[in-house]
């Protein structure tokens, strides 16, 4: 509990963006998931054929690169929340949110490169 | 009936300490509260808040059995012995069942409770029409009593900076009056990652509350006018 002598500034005019992100974001993952279960059924299962098929055409690349940015940015989001509920000192709190920006944005790149990079 | 009452007197207690007392009820006790009345005739350095001893007051929230409620409209025929009460958790307390409110109010506060409406006055009352006093209802029942800010864990974690459950209902209670002209600052002074946004819809709000009302979905409304004036 926080002496009630101390001020604590609230009022930072924002947040509805990233809880309206959050749901978004969750709905396209729901999308995705319910794509690939729907390639998984009418291929009868994936096998390394169909896979490379799947992913040989271009479409589904974006489509994949859409779900990922989503899900990474939906952990911005739900990460950015834990570490604001339970880190109380704003210094390692910002430290921490830095090193999650830089994990999160480190994945985006690793899957460019796995969608695009040729193999 | 047994019970096991949370002990505490900072200025003598080092910690605090649970307490086992056996009362001999009268067949007329039907309520907690009267079974707190009883055990505090054989002992009176029992300490606790009651005052309309009818669910109206809000003074004598407690966690009962692990579920915050008001002692006086909990029946003690529901309860499994002993019976487990402790102060409403989150809150400093100021002796035994007695929490200090001031951070619940201060957030209360924070919201400006009032109609806000700079036009003049009408020679009587400001009137609404029975759809927009509809619009009140499930709001204005709160009595404040701290059952759901005190259950709900954003609140534990940051009583300081998040509103919380209570607040926030009385909030939207306001923004919901038509007789309000007051919405874009209401909305202004709540859009902020801690003093709205700490609600992560854990519900714990509605499952304690005594009067049955449902803090989330004043919430939800008042998220949802955020994205409407903004999108």
């Amino acid at each position: 509990m926080v002496s009630p002598h101390v001020h604590v500034p609230v009022g930072a005019h924002y947040g509805w963006r990233d809880w309206l992100v959050q749901r978004v974001t969750a709905i396209v993952m729901l999308a995705y998931t319910a794509l690939m279960i729907g390639l998984a059924l009418w291929n009868g299962g994936f096998d390394y054929a169909t896979w490379r098929s799947i992913f040989a055409n271009g479409a589904f690349r974006v489509v994949s690169f859409l779900f990922m940015a989503s899900l990474l940015w939906h952990a911005w989001v739900g990460v950015r929340n834990i570490l604001m509920d339970y880190v109380k000192p704003a210094g390692a709190r910002l430290l921490l949110e830095c090193i999650v920006v830089a994990v999160l944005v480190a994945y985006l790149g690793w899957t460019i490169s796995v969608l695009w990079g040729g193999a | 009936m047994r019970f096991r009452i949370y002990r505490y007197d900072p200025e003598k207690d080092a910690k605090p300490r649970l307490q086992e007392y056996d009362i001999a009820l009268d067949p007329h006790d039907r309520m907690l509260l009267d079974a707190l009345i009883r055990l505090k005739a054989t002992d009176d350095s029992l300490a606790f808040r009651r005052s309309c001893r009818e669910g109206v007051c809000g003074s004598d929230a407690m966690n009962i059995n692990g579920k915050n409620g008001l002692a006086c409209i909990t029946n003690l025929k529901n309860l499994k012995e002993p019976v487990d009460l402790r102060p409403l958790p989150g809150l400093p307390v100021i002796r035994d069942l007695i929490v200090d409110m001031s951070q619940f109010f201060k957030q209360y506060h924070s919201v400006r409770p009032y109609l806000v409406n700079d036009t003049p006055p009408p020679e009587r009352e400001r009137l609404q029409s029975p759809a927009a006093r509809e619009q009140l209802d499930g709001l204005y029942e709160c009595i404040l009593c701290a059952c759901c800010s005190t259950a709900c864990p954003s609140f534990w974690w940051n009583p300081d900076k998040f509103v919380g459950p209570a607040g926030l209902l009385q909030a939207y209670r306001f923004i919901a009056d038509s007789r309000d002209h007051d919405v874009n600052q209401r909305l202004d002074n709540l859009e902020d990652p801690y003093r709205l946004f700490r609600c992560h819809t854990i519900m714990n709000c509605v499952d304690v509350c005594p009067k049955n009302l449902n803090p989330t979905l004043a919430i939800e409304k008042i998220k949802d006018l955020m994205v409407k004036r903004t999108v």
